[in-house]
């Protein structure tokens, strides 16, 4: 059921028979699995996830103190549903879509009081509507009759319902109109109005799911240049408290190169969605100028939200991410942290009496999370064009333990795994992606894209980076026992390239105003740099250089100057010049 | 107001009764034994004809004559500015022999979550005078920062040190006149009796009663009380901070005695038991007391939170405070090696963390290269304790000058920037001047996290040549 309906279609009503948390069981109610339903004498929204016999078992999204038994459920005769429309850029909602400003508003206070119902769409606001379609065009499920100006940066295409029949457009015009108006009518009888509602728990329906050959841009370096993820592709973030995973995730949120992102905080922090809240307005998207919150839409159910909200927070965004994949956008969508999914599923369950699997997780676990995952994509839309969603999901394993359930069951679906470290994180390595534990199924399909769109020896240059970071760590395990000085003089020099590679190259301060977002030429150019600081040092090492006189060149601590320079082309060339220069001074 | 003889089963801290009329969850109840004593108790669970009641201060004394009353209403804290000064127990009844409270306002306790579009985002610096917080990991006003301490680490020192000495610079120059006290709320929950008389003795010492509410509950209170000690505390801090203006500062110690709590309370429902036998929702309910810190839009006050917990067996991957640490900002960790070797506060700053230091420090906050200067620090003094393993293995001469240097830094770091005992009080100035002198025995080239103007302006030169002349 969507909020911006009246609830007239009100059923049977019954009775509450228990409370127990957010769980309610009610008597005599007549509803189908997954119904919206209101519960108590204040209206408290809920589903039902269970049936037997004459009782009813609904999950609650709000705070159950004080409802009691014999008050009344209503029940509304449809199934937990998102409102589709222009508006749902640039807004936040809570795990049901309700806009926190409105509830702000009609609250009138900065807690989350009860049985307060909110559209996710504003219902009054006129929309500049322009047709691309003429009257007697022929329009399909899917296809875009017109557009709308959501906000700077993003048209909104206003599609044909893919549950429609289609047909000729009768009449069609340009103009102001609601969501709820009428912009078009087809000879099929069909009104065509800019507000959908589509049941989160069902994925839209689109064509099929094509090979993803695109690398969704991150501007971070470890991610781009070793680690790459796809349009189209998903990727999880496990890592222990306290090693980055949501400052990884905001970073992806704030310069990936996707056409809308949709961000959930599903049981994380309040005060961290404050300062997506406060931040995204501000920030300037790298590929439009534009405020990044003009792209961004936000779910926000911190922790102390009720937890059966939680459960629907992560639908309720993915759905919203296929309504603008329909119109052919490139979606990234950010869940943090989907453990306190996995987590609100266990405490349902557990208060269903359901039998546990794995840990006091339900059976369905790795069900629910290959479900979830799988309406990533690239797909081919129902209307004949493209679009895709990325999927990434930070996952916060129980003491950084990676063999727990959900770790592992997100690790047998998604195809880029970003492990943190919590040693890097210690040292103050951000971001902390383990460089030997991580891994990208992607790097082959995406080669291609990075050869013709950034250097020609794109796949070659990170190879040779991963063999130096592969014999550090093999080395390191020498040095551990008879310390640096008794390794031989090219493996010390290798050492060295490997410490430039970590602390010039895979580590990238988010917080700098220019480090914080690193263009795929500039990754590949400080590559470079410390490439042929390499090829120098051993050319001049075979010269009969000691390592001390290489290592100890000028130019070479410049090379963690080298993320943080704003001018980094003429910077790195100037890098490149010094190094040749000094180090061939020396033989 | 109906009143029930029909208690059925008495179980642990649970009490099943029978009742012909609705009940509402979470609704408070009254049990009156036999010999005239009340006990009072909380609906768990609530179904047609029968309902559960958790009871808080134990079920001892309960009988099936006992007669059980259901007050209607959910549980609520009386609050008002009168309440500071005081000492509570654990539900909130005062102890200290002081007149009746006489409530402003009564305020529900489970709270409500904060929406956070109302939220404002924490960034003012508050500084606790202690230079591992202040330099390394830094509190700001609305942040929620647990100390995760083992059995017999001194946390409560720097607990008590944090609540004594906390100011916030700015409002020293005063431009910042209008109200906005400080307050400290005590919750505590399961401590001893012992370190109950330390806490009180160093709040009357100080004076600081004047300017706290104190909640006990101690170790032989009844368990279950524990779970309602917090959300008493918190209840209060709300109320101070977002309507009375005040900046609160919440110290709940021991959070792993409420864990407990919950645990035992899990057990005799007969949930089905997540990790190490606590409940499946514990991330759940310490969300709901950890998130109750913050300050909000609008509002002059703020509600920051210092949990302490006491991590079983030192192990940080334990239930509960790793379930803490995914909730909270941050937290400062005490370590066992650095108070045997008497370093105090023995604060570990490599494993600690304060995930909101970033935007409430550096230029017009603390100082522009504070930032810098704890990146340095941290990678240094990593680099340092690596090399003390290596040095356990091949010693002090088979390592380079450079590895030499760190290792000295790794030492003078713990012996004189961590170290500094209980009663000194360093300004953010002297905490980072000292961070200086430290920094620069390592040579210029090495500190790669800071930008070269400041190392220009900050670096001691004569340092660096002395040390370079021995």
């Amino acid at each position: 059921m969507s909020q911006a309906e009246d609830i007239e279609s009100v059923d049977e009503d019954g009775v509450i028979e228990s409370v127990s948390g957010p769980v309610v069981t009610a008597t005599d109610l007549d509803a189908r699995m997954n119904d919206v339903v209101y519960v108590g004498d204040e209206g408290l929204m809920g589903e039902v996830i269970e049936i037997e016999g004459n009782l009813t078992t609904i999950q609650v999204y709000e705070e159950t103190s004080g409802v009691g038994p014999g008050e009344p459920v209503q029940n509304t005769g449809e199934p937990l549903s998102v409102d589709l429309g222009p508006g749902m850029m640039d807004s936040i909602y809570d795990g049901v879509q309700r806009p926190l400003d409105v509830l702000e508003d009609k609250m009138g206070t900065a807690f989350l009081d009860r049985g307060v119902d909110a559209p996710g769409i504003d219902l009054e606001k006129e929309w500049e509507f322009e047709p691309t379609v003429e009257e007697g065009d022929a329009v399909e499920p899917g296809d875009a009759v017109g557009v709308v100006e959501e906000t700077v940066t993003i048209d909104h295409k206003v599609m044909v319902p893919p549950d429609y029949e289609g047909g000729e457009v009768t009449s069609i015009e340009s103009g102001e109109f609601t969501v709820e108006e009428t912009v078009a009518e087809l000879s099929s009888g069909e009104e065509i109005q800019m507000h959908q509602e589509w049941p989160v728990r069902e994925a839209r329906p689109a064509g099929d799911k094509e090979t993803p050959t695109e690398p969704l841009v991150t501007g971070q370096r470890v991610q781009d240049g070793l680690f790459p993820l796809a349009k189209g592709g998903t990727a999880a973030i496990p890592g222990p408290f306290g090693s980055g995973k949501t400052v990884t995730q905001q970073q992806l949120a704030k310069w990936s190169d996707a056409d809308i992102v949709v961000y959930i905080g599903c049981g994380e922090r309040g005060n961290e969605m404050t300062e997506v809240i406060e931040d995204f307005p501000e920030l300037p998207d790298p590929q439009t100028g534009n405020p990044l919150m003009a792209r961004t839409c936000l779910i926000a159910n911190t922790s102390n939200m009720p937890v059966a909200a939680r459960e629907s927070c992560i639908y309720t965004g993915i759905t919203i991410a296929e309504y603008y994949r329909d119109m052919g956008y490139d979606v990234a969508l950010m869940a943090d942290s989907t453990s306190r999914w996995a987590e609100a599923m266990r405490e349902i369950s557990s208060r269903l009496e359901e039998m546990p699997g794995e840990e006091g997780y339900p059976a369905y676990l790795a069900a629910a999370l290959s479900e979830f995952y799988e309406r990533a994509g690239k797909f081919q839309l129902i209307n004949g064009g493209e679009g895709s969603i990325s999927v990434v999901g930070a996952v916060s394993p129980p003491g950084g333990d990676f063999s727990e359930p959900v770790t592992q069951n997100t690790l047998r679906i998604v195809k880029t795994f970003w492990a943190l470290d919590a040693d890097l994180a210690e040292r103050r390595h951000f971001p902390s992606i383990n460089w030997n534990e991580s891994y990208s199924l992607y790097k082959d399909q995406l080669d291609p894209w990075w050869e013709s769109n950034v250097a020609g020896d794109w796949a070659e240059t990170r190879q040779w980076a991963v063999d130096v970071l592969d014999e550090e760590d093999e080395l390191q395990e020498i040095v551990q026992l008879v310390g640096k000085d008794a390794l031989p003089e090219d493996q010390q020099l290798t050492l060295e390239v490997a410490r430039y590679l970590r602390e010039a190259w895979l580590q990238q301060n988010a917080l700098h105003d220019v480090d914080t977002y690193c263009e795929p030429e500039k990754t590949y150019r400080m590559l470079g740099a410390i490439k042929t600081f390499n090829d120098e040092a051993f050319e001049a090492l075979e010269a009969g250089v000691p390592p001390e006189e290489i290592t100890d060149v000028d130019a070479a601590p410049q090379l963690n100057r080298m993320g943080t320079a704003e001018e980094w082309d003429e910077f790195i060339d100037e890098i490149e010049n010094d190094l040749k220069e000094q180090l061939r001074a020396l033989y | 107001m109906k009143e029930y003889q029909t208690i059925t089963e008495i179980s642990g801290p649970l009490v099943f009764a029978e009742v012909d009329e609705p009940v509402g969850y979470d609704e408070i109840v009254e049990i009156e034994t036999e010999d005239g004593r009340t006990l009072r108790g909380q609906v768990l669970e609530s179904s047609e004809g029968i309902v559960s009641i958790q009871v808080f201060e134990g079920t001892g004394g309960i009988d099936r004559n006992a007669s059980v009353r259901f007050l209607g209403e959910t549980m609520k804290m009386p609050v008002t500015e009168d309440l500071l000064g005081r000492v509570l127990d654990g539900s909130g009844n005062p102890i200290d022999g002081g007149p009746e409270i006489v409530p402003e306002e009564r305020h529900n306790i489970v709270g409500e979550a904060i929406n956070p579009y109302s939220r404002e985002y924490p960034e003012e610096f508050i500084q606790t005078g202690v230079s591992a917080i202040d330099g390394m990991n830094t509190l700001v006003r609305g942040q929620k920062l647990p100390i995760f301490s083992g059995s017999g680490l001194p946390h409560n020192e720097l607990a008590l040190q944090i609540a004594r000495q906390a100011t916030v610079p700015e409002e020293e120059e005063g431009d910042d006149d209008e109200g906005s006290e400080f307050a400290v709320i005590f919750g505590a929950m399961g401590i001893t009796a012992e370190e109950a008389n330390e806490f009180m003795d160093d709040f009357e010492r100080t004076g600081a009663l004047e300017r706290s509410v104190v909640f006990m509950n101690l170790a032989d209170d009844p368990a279950v009380e524990r779970q309602v000690t917090p959300r008493l505390a918190l209840t209060t801090a709300e109320y101070l901070a977002f309507e009375k203006d005040y900046h609160v500062l919440v110290i709940l110690t021991d959070m792993t005695n409420y864990c407990e709590a919950l645990r035992e309370i899990g057990a005799a429902r007969e949930e089905v038991p997540g990790r190490r036998g606590y409940p499946g929702y514990m991330y759940t309910d310490l969300a709901q007391l950890y998130e109750r810190a913050g300050r909000i839009e609008g509002k002059e006050g703020s509600v920051t939170q210092i949990p302490i917990l006491t991590m079983p067996g030192d192990d940080d991957t334990h239930p509960i405070p790793d379930l803490t640490g995914y909730i909270t900002e941050g937290q400062i960790m005490m370590d066992r090696d650095l108070n045997s070797q008497g370093i105090e506060p023995p604060v570990n700053v490599l494993p600690s963390l304060s995930r909101l230091m970033d935007d409430g420090i550096g230029e017009g906050l603390t100082r522009e290269d504070h930032g810098d200067v704890s990146d340095q620090m941290y990678a240094a003094y990593a680099e340092g304790e690596d090399l003390r393993d290596l040095v356990n293995i091949v010693g002090r001469e088979a390592l380079s000058e450079r590895d030499n240097k760190f290792l000295d830094f790794a030492d003078r770091f713990e012996a004189e920037f961590v170290q500094q005992g209980y009663d000194t009080n360093r300004s953010i100035e002297d905490t980072l001047e000292l961070g200086w002198d430290l920094l620069s025995d390592l040579p210029k080239t090495e500190l790669n996290r800071i930008d070269e103007e400041l190392i220009a302006e900050h670096y001691r030169e004569e340092d660096a040549e002395a040390v370079q002349a021995d």
